[in-house]
């Protein structure tokens, strides 16, 4: 027994029931190399394992998960919601995602705040676009579960001088709620990392752990993951077309990164979604005769006192 | 531009070859397809061939690491071409594995259908892994009525030591019965790791070549074959009947579940102490041993995946059985969904769960990599307004946001075939343009482009070349110039093919120049006839992984026009500082690779060496 364990709730692994640990996160960050670490560890202790992932779209970025199981009898590899007794994200909305899986009230959910936001969250134009990304900051997710663990282990992994070893922090703050040795974390760990980076992940394993002694109070100002800013101005584009000057060639309609230009019936270019339209000048340096010029302008905006934003009429 | 340097990291292609077999009898952890590799070894297998796909791909990868003295595995130009060669080898006179995906089935089915009428030499496998849930497919067909079509026996383990196991038991139906076999696979037993106690290496002597008027299928040895192969349907189902593979686990007699393959683990798991007939071969099916089970029971229900396959077949036998009413024809099975079957069933609760934290999901899709080289092809696409016909490979990916840049996408090599149908069609205004990815083209495109040019049809071909079979992880194939087990052999030479086969039109570009690979798209587009785009770049994953100088923005300069973000660069995305109430755009430098695209792209060239902004 790890004498070292905190007050987790996870089952000691000798009952008949098994020990539920869902890793989670993004494409190419190592969840299957953490799993494999996981998986090591209870073959060593002489579980039964099972350890199940889905490949494919693995390293494109999508959303990866692991789920590994072990005790004296283990059957479905796929771990029921609500029945994880771990769920560990290497990433905070993916994290998120999975909470649903943690068993409510007595499950131990670990997440570094890293965000990795994907270029689906970023696609909208308009003015005062909001992020996608998951809107729950660290104090509301650690206030509601009571076995929490939120660090900024990518932040911690640079200082130790390789961001990639985040994993293996929020590894050494697994190790001290779960019931293995912790000289087998320390063995089994080499065996899993590039051998150049063995001390390093070594020093990791070490900083998660002594992070766990440490108190940690979520900052209660903190209101979100994802910081935005009321806009105080406005852009307001207008496009100058000189039909007289325009010779059909459809260079500007062809090469306008949103789309917005088309040629009407007499093939003259016009703005035809003129709210796609972001003033980024492209077809007016691109015109070969000067038939487009883009005024750009920012307009301000004041808050009124009910704190609703209008714009200053000009 | 700025030169891309690469990083020399091995990647999964780089097998080691001859490395040491595991010990026997010692008990590891092994994937499903780990274990279908040891089994195909154990087996003494001398010939083994697949075209890669998720989720049997690491099949052969596996089996490349046993010595080559012991057997020959390669990469095949696809499917079939892989069931051939493993035939072949049957003929020979020795054992002969293929392993595919379940839609590969369908490309090599041509030839399992009437080597079910031959039969077998040497003994012959094909491991053929379904998707349930369709997790890295175009569907989700079920494998099992593939094997009734055939008449072929379909052999379905539950987990990895059974994936072993019933590998080595299905050469011996195989010889046994003059059949090819199927081992059927799923997706969750392929990637599923679980301690396997592996055995030794059987060393099948080689038969040699036997002369028998059934090896050349022609109307008069069909005629005579068809009759055998029914006969050997009933052979099979007394068999099976008999065999140790088809557990009868006691329990309660009120309610008997008949299931196979992985549902047998949610089964268990779920649903404890019933009475459960676990069948080791879901066709033929084990007829008497059902029969008794269901005599032996008051209900029986039949838990399986997809399709209702043994409980059609069961209630044919004449049985009340019951399953697609409680349990999901479509998707995958998953503890819940079998919890919920048999709470339906009136067996368990129905579970409600407890909602801990309500949480909004962030929607977070597969993308193209950071300077994947198809990223530039389809911003050329885009922007030429075309009509694209799509085709399998991580590129497909470019039909989702922000890219958006395709109109179709069916099944390995179907784009350019789709092409020229959509321009015979005569209603499309768009240019039209297939694009496909070098190994698609080679498995099944150069058939496609050749009908293109036979028929004069007016199209274009952006064949993206990144010189690997990036989806599946990165596999070797005709056009890397390496084999399977890293050897160097010819590489297919693209530009030579199209001009052989008639392509008037040929130009190679670089992914990497948006403004010659656009002029070049657009002269193929207004060409009138076949013309083809062959656009390079190697994989940034595969077979090194890419890493050059990363770029970042100066914010002074960022007009917050967010031009670079159609890329959909994983590496892009909004700053904390906006303009005028839109976002400025940041570059996480980990992931960017210095492909420069986006610097192309920039209309304010704000875009800058990393290095640079730092020294400023």
């Amino acid at each position: 027994m790890n004498s070292t364990a905190g007050t987790s709730a996870v089952r000691p692994a000798v009952m008949a029931a098994p020990t539920n640990v869902l890793i989670v996160g993004v494409g190419g960050q190592g969840v299957i190399m953490v799993s494999k670490i996981l998986a090591r560890l209870s073959q060593l202790q002489g579980l039964q394992v099972k350890q199940s992932e889905v490949h494919g779209m693995a390293k494109r970025g999508g959303s990866v998960f692991s789920h590994i199981r072990f005790g004296n009898e283990v059957w479905s590899p796929t771990i029921p919601m609500g029945e994880a007794d771990v769920v560990l994200g290497l990433e905070w909305a993916e994290g998120l995602r999975w909470l649903r899986y943690l068993k409510p009230g007595v499950g131990t959910f670990i997440s570094d705040t890293k965000r990795i936001v994907p270029p689906f969250s970023c696609r909208d134009r308009q003015h005062d676009a909001r992020h996608g990304y998951a809107n729950h900051s660290v104090a509301e997710i650690v206030n509601q579960v009571p076995s929490a663990f939120a660090p900024d282990a990518t932040g911690m992994a640079t200082q130790l001088g390789n961001e990639r070893v985040a994993n293996t922090i929020l590894l050494g703050i697994l190790s001290t709620v779960m019931d293995f040795p912790v000289e087998s974390w320390r063995e089994v760990l080499p065996e899993f990392v590039p051998p150049k980076t063995v001390e390093t992940n070594l020093k990791a394993f070490e900083a998660g752990r002594e992070w766990t002694t440490k108190p940690h109070a979520p900052d209660l100002n903190e209101t979100s993951v994802v910081q935005h800013a009321m806009p105080t101005s406005r852009r307001e584009v207008n496009l100058e077309i000189t039909e007289a000057w325009c010779k059909s060639c459809d260079i500007c309609v062809k090469m306008c990164p949103e789309r917005c230009l088309a040629l009407d019936d007499h093939q003259i270019v016009e703005l035809v979604k003129p709210e796609a339209c972001t003033g980024c000048r492209v077809c007016e340096w691109l015109c070969p005769d000067f038939a487009i010029a883009v005024h750009v302008s920012s307009v301000p905006i004041v808050a009124n006192q009910a704190g609703v934003s209008t714009e200053v009429s000009a | 531009m700025s030169e891309v340097t690469q990083v020399c990291e091995p990647s999964a292609r780089s097998v080691k070859p001859d490395a040491d077999p595991l010990p026997s009898d010692e008990i590891r952890p092994m994937t499903g397809n780990e274990a279908i590799a040891r089994g195909v070894w154990e087996a003494g297998v001398r010939v083994a061939a697949a075209y890669p796909g998720t989720p049997s791909t690491e099949i052969l990868e596996n089996l490349a690491k046993y010595p080559t003295q012991d057997l020959h595995a390669q990469w095949s130009t696809n499917e079939k071409v892989a069931l051939d060669v493993a035939y072949g080898a049957s003929y020979g006179g020795v054992r002969a594995f293929c392993a595919m995906k379940h839609v590969g089935l369908n490309v090599a089915a041509d030839a399992l259908l009437t080597e079910a009428y031959i039969g077998v030499n040497g003994g012959m496998v094909l491991a053929v892994c379904d998707d349930p849930g369709i997790h890295s497919s175009q569907n989700e067909q079920d494998t099992r009525l593939f094997g009734k079509l055939a008449n072929v026996p379909v052999l379905e383990p539950s987990d990895a030591q059974e994936a072993l196991e019933f590998t080595r038991w299905a050469y011996e139906i195989s010889e046994q019965f003059d059949t090819p076999v199927i081992v059927r696979s799923t997706t969750r037993i392929a990637h599923t790791r679980s301690p396997v106690r592996v055995g030794e290496r059987q060393e099948i002597e080689s038969r040699g070549f036997v002369e028998r008027p059934e090896n050349i299928a022609l109307p008069t040895t069909a005629r005579s074959r068809h009759p055998i192969v029914i006969e050997r349907e009933k052979l099979l189902e007394t068999h099976f009947s008999k065999s140790p593979k088809t557990q009868w686990i006691k329990g309660d007699k009120a309610v008997g579940v008949i299931t196979a393959g992985m549902s047998y683990g949610y089964l268990r798991e779920v649903l404890p102490g019933v009475s459960i007939l676990k069948l080791g071969a879901s066709f033929p099916l084990a007829r008497d041993a059902i029969r008794e089970f269901c005599d032996s029971v008051e209900r029986v229900i039949v838990l399986e995946e997809l399709e209702p396959f043994l409980e059609t077949e069961i209630k044919a036998m004449g049985y009340q059985a019951e399953g697609k009413a409680f349990f999901p024809r479509a998707g995958e099975l998953s503890p819940e969904a079998v919890h919920e079957g048999f709470a339906k069933a009136g067996l368990l609760k129905s579970r409600k769960l407890e909602t801990l934290v309500v949480v909004d999901e962030l929607v977070r899709p597969p993308v193209l990599c950071s300077g994947c080289p198809h990223t530039g092809g389809y911003m050329a696409l885009r922007a030429l307004n075309a009509r694209v016909a799509g085709d399998i490979g991580c590129y497909t990916l470019a039909a989702m946001q922000p890219l958006q840049a395709m109109d179709t996408c069916v099944s390995m090599g179907s784009s350019i075939g789709t092409a020229v149908g959509l321009a015979k069609a005569g209603t499309e205004t768009r240019p039209i343009v297939a694009t496909i990815g070098d190994s698609t083209f080679l498995h099944g495109g150069i058939t496609g482009l050749i009908d293109a040019v036979y028929n004069d049809a007016n199209i274009t071909v952006l064949l993206l070349n990144n010189s690997t079979t990036a989806m599946t992880g990165g596999q070797e194939h005709p056009g890397t110039g390496r084999t399977l087990r890293g050897d160097a052999t010819h590489a297919v030479n693209y530009a030579e093919v199209c001009r052989a086969v008639g392509v008037p039109s040929v130009k190679e570009v670089d992914s990497y120049d948006l403004g010659v690979l656009y002029q070049a798209i657009r002269e193929a587009t207004e060409y009138k006839g076949v013309a083809v785009v062959i656009a390079n770049r190697p994989c940034v994953l595969d077979p090194v992984k890419i890493k050059g100088p990363a770029f970042q923005i100066r914010a002074a300069g960022c007009t917050a026009c967010q031009s670079c973000m159609n890329l959909g660069c994983p590496a892009l995305s909004w700053s904390d500082e906006m303009l005028d109430g839109h976002h400025k755009i940041r570059i996480d430098e980990s992931s960017c690779i210095g492909c420069t695209l986006c610097v192309q792209i920039c209309p304010s060239d704000c875009i800058r060496p990393a290095l640079e902004l730092r020294v400023s």
